[in-house]
């Protein structure tokens, strides 16, 4: 039998020669962990399939060079279905002959021993991906076939085979850790025992428009509409789509109701932040105590600092917060796609931090993958080279039981390994370092976990170019278009439930990060020969929204067809909203484009002329000449109905003037020295983030004379710039504070990302920062009101600290709606990163402490309290947030002074756990023992004294307690060269720095009240506690 | 004398070793690889070639599998004629993933696909500061070099082989360039994470047995400025910048 002529597909598989391996491992230690039970043993085995005309010779060469590595693997390989009877004669046996193979060890393996017969058969699932999901090595597989010669082989899928082996093992045990912890159902399809890829069908009949007779619809029709095409749309909004249509006098096109769903969807408009609010109850009498406390003085009013309708949130607290600090440096503030500033005058910094949560949910590694895919583009959608990642990610708490998630929701265990591990992928193959992140555990993020996603970008000044010009071609590169994502701007701006995954499984993205590095070099090259007149990215709305955007003042005309896909028979909706990763629009002069397409065809990489501006407003789409959208852009993008939302503060938050929370001294008492050691060393999570690439990491993630001492901001010299100058990176976000007061919160998050910066050499007077407001469900009026009051505290802190705001985002709808009725929502999350100018990065400062015999000083107002919820107790749902002293920026400036002058050897800010947690972290990190004295707290602290003293433990026990874990904001521990201290001291005004003990030359922390020693612990077991424990609580 | 820095799709590190290698006093031309493949013949107009760090083709397959694929279906022949002339030849990370897979090393007399670079023995991608001791080797890269230290990102970098008492064959042909050490200076003796990967003997960098070709795991591209080690007080030792200096001095040789 000649196979050469023959269509076959073939079924290779690979498989390690030797057993275990750490991905076992963890997957039997997830199963431990759901308490099923112990797995003997586990193989993985990677599948890959091949169709096409292919002779035997070429599997074997195939699977010898393409798919297993000899040294350490063995492959075989059958023709599947139809083709299975006709055995293959070749060199004797059904399987594939290993021939011409170099290395002795390919051994074929017999059917029998896969098959599993026998007492101790393993049971078997296989795994796929569903039909149209990216599968970036089986499309390397097809190109590097071809380059291998194997001109026969039309196409590619890959998929994973485990073999499991356990006595208690049966189908229903199986089918749950295949659900839990191995394939997803939302990209992925599995069988027990073989199974078979299914390829996308394709189908190139022209799928047709659909229309709708608008005009004629009664409001139950037109919300039936909106439901049936998810359009999340309310009836204001239909009608006014209503009234349009029944105008123009004819039937709306689905395309044109799709572009409109998504230009008018949350994601993209902000309808919340732009909506009038207006504002009932009782909101100033918190206030007013915050006034009477003597702080926030600023912010204080005796009165609602509210007028009774707010008139977009946006407007009124975020953009005049910029306009009125006017930095001359912020070059660009919520006008492109990133924040942009120039510290220098000739290089530009971009700043962006998006949101990619609601796919996180059902896809974690898909989610987090197209997070930072999509972030990183809208650097480059300001024409800037991409030169660091951060990430911050909320998941529910790892060691949740499973009868506890919310129903339909995947559990955080394989949340967080799946968001890590995407992460991981994009920036790491990308060329961009992850220099800055935390993680953040709470069970409101259980159902809605958050992964917000941040990249900072270079270019020199003034070289992006954002005004298309009339004639100029609409050009898409990068990516090809297919089904992927559609509709994710309107499915992020709905709250989920239970059947989410399986209704939304098209909006789930998968990144091909190596197609975006691709595009990235033909943009970079482009812009350095201006190429372009604009240039966006493809985000959520696809080309519907990035050519939405682009022309909406002067229109285009756009063909269809000529939009490059994965696979024929998509619906013209589709390819306009599809949502497929990697895609840039650019506006071309048409005569640069045969320059660009040189460019193109220089780093491999698509792109697709698909038509150009017109010049009066009007955009008209044609699919092969008919006609499927034809609107005046005013209409898309000026059509939206003024939204009214209502904010009220719920019972709780009404007139709370708590400063300490009863019995919390109590808690922390019993629980001796574990607070402290909450928080457990990052490491086996950060190290998978590729942090040195581009060669500019001066203050790294982790560093010290062990390389493992967290530090408090990164700061880096941007490749390629001259000069001593650098920038920092940090971030700051509460929930616990913000579930309490929203407002204080805000304050503290400035000011925690202000600090960290600070804290790394940064200038305090050029620091720039973004806000990512996280919440629920906007027509809760209690979650209006944290918003607002995020807003206000936001502001406020932000003109104290004199930090303009560049760039932000919001999401909302986190919150789930599970099949029992009940509502899951996030705690309102504030993200505030933080951008620092620091002006040499020789001077850059770390937080581990250096030499025996210098200083170790207390500086910023020390005012602790206890707000958590862990300490509080449970009865005790309200603490106190510490209060901000506004006069904080003074310290920092300061201690910016007290660093240039080369005074300082470290410094570490006060956070979680205190200055206690604080001094730990300084003294782990670099191996060194410290002997301090409990500095006195200042005002009010001293009130909350009167508190302490009637509690049963005492004044003494609780004001120590109070004072070693408490927590307070604008606080930092410093390390003062030996002899420095007067010079140190001289920055300072009274009462903002205190000298509280030295470095020793043990390695030991010492902490003493006035003459007693209160605790004396070694570094030792505080390393061991520190790093140990991580494996329990990270995932 | 001209380095070529070739970048195929996916290189990362490409203008990370452009840097150090002008900062030691060389010139580099950065290379998409869709051009050298039309005229491989340019190859020969270069003193020096270098195969930066990063991810060809996405890792696809196993990493440097694609790119060094790409060697033998497209260039085999120029390059061979480069490495047999024993003009210097570097590759990093991704580099000596594909180096490794192509044969080019070891090379003679050590057969090929009997040696890898597989999945690190902890599983993942990890980061972290290395400290590398230079062996007594054939190598022209690390002449007068005794170690230095630099930072370790790789996923695929456990070096393994299907031969017996290979680390002795490798030690004895000299070949093995590049150690893993522990703080003193000594080979880390497979503990973690002295040795980051779990490659058979500490390995992390090979050469061929002429000495001209270097190929090693970790980056010293990313140690040659003063900010790149500040704050990890006790790694800094110039090595890094030296062996970039070995090739460019080689090379004008």
């Amino acid at each position: 039998m000649d196979m050469a002529t023959r269509n076959f597909l073939y079924r290779i598989e690979v498989r390690n020669k030797g057993s275990g391996g750490p991905r076992i491992e963890a997957l039997q230690a997830d199963v431990r962990a759901l308490s099923m039970g112990t797995l003997r043993s586990a193989r993985q085995i990677a599948l890959y399939f091949v169709e096409g005309e292919i002779a035997p010779e070429e599997m074997n060469l195939l699977g010898l060079f393409l798919f297993s590595d000899p040294v350490e693997q063995e492959f075989r390989w059958e023709v599947v279905g139809q083709g299975r009877s006709e055995a293959i004669d070749a060199g004797g046996a059904r399987t594939g002959d290993f021939g011409g193979a170099a290395a002795a060890e390919i051994v074929s393996l017999a059917p029998a021993e896969i098959a599993g017969a026998g007492a101790s058969s393993p049971r078997v699932v296989e795994i796929c991906r569903k039909p149209g999901v990216t599968d970036p090595v089986a499309i390397e597989i097809v190109r590097a076939a071809q380059e291998l010669g194997v001109k026969g082989l039309k196409r590619a899928a890959t998929g994973v085979r485990w073999e499991l082996e356990a006595d208690w093992l049966d189908e229903q045990s199986v089918a749950r850790i295949t659900k839990m912890l191995l394939a997803n159902p939302v990209i992925e399809r599995w069988e027990f025992g073989e199974i078979r890829p299914v390829f996308p069908q394709e189908s190139a009949r022209p799928v047709p428009v659909e229309t709708y007779d608008i005009a004629a619809m009664d409001d139950a029709a037109l919300i039936a509409l909106s439901a049936e095409r998810r359009l999340a749309l309310d009836l204001e909004e239909m009608c006014a789509i209503r009234t349009w249509f029944a105008g123009a006098g004819r039937a709306a096109t689905d395309v044109e109701l799709e572009m409109i769903a998504q230009t008018w969807s949350e994601h993209c408009v902000h309808k919340t932040f732009k909506a009038d609010v207006e504002v009932r109850g009782e909101l100033w009498q918190k206030d007013a105590a915050a006034g009477a406390a003597g702080k926030l003085e600023n912010a204080a009013q005796p009165h609602s600092p509210y007028p009774p309708v707010v008139h977009g949130i946006f407007s009124t607290y975020i953009k005049k917060t910029t306009e009125e600090i006017a930095a001359p440096w912020v070059r660009s503030a919520f006008v492109d796609n990133a924040g942009i500033v120039s510290f220098d005058g000739q290089w530009d910094i971009s700043f962006k931090v998006e949101t990619h949560n609601h796919p996180s949910a059902i896809e974690p590694f898909g989610g987090a993958n197209t997070g930072v895919g999509g972030v990183i583009r809208d650097i480059m959608g300001v024409s800037a080279r991409p030169i660091a990642v951060m990430d911050i990610l909320c998941f529910g708490p790892p060691d949740m039981p499973e009868e506890e998630l919310p129903q339909g929701s995947l559990h955080p265990r394989m949340i967080a390994r799946g968001v890590v591990a995407g992460v991981e992928d994009y920036g790491n193959k990308m060329g961009i370092p992850t220099v800055n992140g935390a993680i953040h555990f709470h069970p409101g993020y259980a159902a809605n976990p958050l992964v917000y996603c941040g990249c900072v970008g270079l270019a020199p000044a003034g070289v992006h170019h954002h005004e298309p010009k009339a004639g100029d071609r609409v050009i898409v590169l990068g990516g090809r278009t297919g089904r992927d994502g559609i509709r994710g701007a309107t499915f992020s701006s709905m709250r989920m439930d239970g059947s989410t995954g399986d209704v939304a499984g098209a909006s789930v993205q998968i990144g091909d990060p190596i197609v975006q590095k691709r595009t990235l070099d033909v943009l970079l090259a482009a812009r350095d020969a201006g190429l372009y007149d604009a240039v966006t990215d493809c985000g959520a709305g696809g080309l519907s929204s990035a050519v939405g955007e682009m022309a909406s003042e002067l229109g285009a005309d756009i063909e269809l067809e000529k939009i490059g896909t994965k696979y024929p028979g998509l619906a013209p909706w589709e390819i306009w909203l599809s949502e497929a990763q990697e895609r840039m629009v650019l506006a071309v002069p048409e005569v640069s484009v045969g320059a660009f397409a040189e460019l193109c065809s220089r780093f491999g990489s698509e792109f697709w002329d698909i038509g150009s501006f017109r010049g009066d407003g009007r955009l008209v789409i044609r699919m092969r000449g008919e006609v499927v959208l034809d609107l005046p852009m005013e209409f898309v993008h000026k059509g939206i109905p003024q939204k009214r939302l209502v904010a009220e503060a719920p019972v709780k938050n009404r007139g709370q003037t708590t400063s300490l929370p009863k019995g919390a001294p109590q808690k922390v008492k019993k629980r001796g020295l574990t607070p402290f050691f909450k928080n457990v060393s990052c490491e086996r999570i950060v190290r998978r983030y590729d942090y040195e690439v581009q060669g500019g990491t001066v203050v790294k993630p982790f560093a010290g004379p062990e390389g493992d001492a967290p530090q408090d901001a990164a700061v880096l010299k941007p490749q390629g710039t001259g000069g001593a100058w650098g920038i920092a990176l940090s971030n700051a976000l509460r929930p616990d504070y913000a579930e309490i007061d929203p407002y204080r919160a805000a304050w503290a998050v400035v000011d925690e990302a202000v600090r960290n910066a600070v804290a790394v050499g940064s200038d305090p007077e050029r620091i720039a920062i973004l806000d990512n407001f996280c919440m629920g469900d906007p027509n809760d009026p209690a979650v209006m009101w944290a918003l607002l009051e995020s807003a206000r505290g936001l502001r406020d802190a932000a003109l104290a600290f004199g930090t303009p705001i560049i760039s932000g985002k919001d999401s909302f709808y986190n919150e789930y709606l599970g099949p029992d009725g009940r509502r899951h929502a996030v705690p309102p999350s504030l993200l505030v990163s933080a951008l620092g100018f620091v002006p040499d990065v020789s001077k850059a400062v770390t937080s581990f402490l250096k030499s025996p015999g210098d200083s170790i000083w207390l500086v910023g107002r020390f005012e602790p309290s206890f707000l958590d919820k862990d300490a509080a107790g449970a009865e005790a749902d309200l603490g106190a947030v510490p209060g901000v002293d506004p006069g904080a920026q003074v310290v920092y400036k300061a201690l910016f002074e007290a660093m240039q002058a080369g005074e300082v050897a470290a410094a570490h800010d006060l956070s979680e756990g205190g200055l206690t947690l604080a001094l730990a972290e300084m003294c782990m990190g670099g191996r060194k023992g410290a002997d301090i004295v409990l500095p006195p707290s200042q005002e009010p602290a001293g009130r909350a004294m009167k508190e302490c003293a009637a509690s049963p433990l005492g004044l003494h026990g609780m004001v120590r307690d109070l004072l070693l874990f408490g927590e307070s904001a604008g606080c930092l521990l410093v390390e003062v060269r030996a002899g420095q201290d007067e010079a140190f001291g001289r920055h300072f005004g009274e009462e903002q720095a205190f000298r509280i003990g030295a470095v020793s030359q043990m390695p030991v922390m010492r902490i003493h009240d006035g003459d007693s020693e209160i605790l004396s612990v070694s570094i030792s077991d505080m390393l061991k506690a520190w790093k140990d424990s991580a494996g329990e609580v990270l995932p | 004398m001209k380095a070529l820095v070739l970048k195929a799709p996916g290189t990362n590190r490409d203008y990370d070793v452009a840097e150090a290698i002008e900062y030691a006093g060389g010139t580099t031309v950065l290379l998409p690889l869709s051009e050298l493949r039309e005229r491989p013949a340019l190859l020969l107009d270069y003193g020096m070639l270098v195969i930066p760090g990063g991810f060809s083709y996405g890792d696809a397959l196993g990493a440097g599998k694609l790119l060094a694929l790409d060697f033998e279906c497209f260039f085999a022949e120029a390059v061979m004629r480069f490495v047999e002339e024993k003009r210097p030849v570097l590759g990093i990370c991704n580099g000596f993933q594909a180096l490794i897979k192509t044969g080019i090393l070891p090379g003679a007399p050590f057969e090929r696909h009997t040696f890898t670079l597989a999945q690190n023995a902890r599983g993942n991608f990890e980061c972290r500061w290395v400290r590398l001791r230079a062996s007594t080797s054939n190598s022209i890269w690390t002449r007068g070099i005794e170690g230095f230290s630099c930072p370790v990102a790789h996923g695929e970098g456990r070096f393994a082989s299907s031969l017996p008492n290979v680390v002795e064959s490798l030690r004895v042909a000299g070949c093995i360039a590049l150690e893993y050490a522990n703080e003193r200076g000594e080979p880390a003796q497979g503990s973690y994470p002295d040795n980051p990967n779990g490659s058979i003997g500490d390995i992390a960098g090979i050469c061929n047995s002429d000495g001209n070709v270097l190929g090693l795991m970790p980056h010293p591209e990313n140690a040659v400025f003063p900010w790149q080690s500040a704050s990890m007080p006790g790694w800094a030792e110039d090595g890094a910048l030296r062996l970039f200096r070995n090739g460019i001095e080689y090379a004008r040789s």
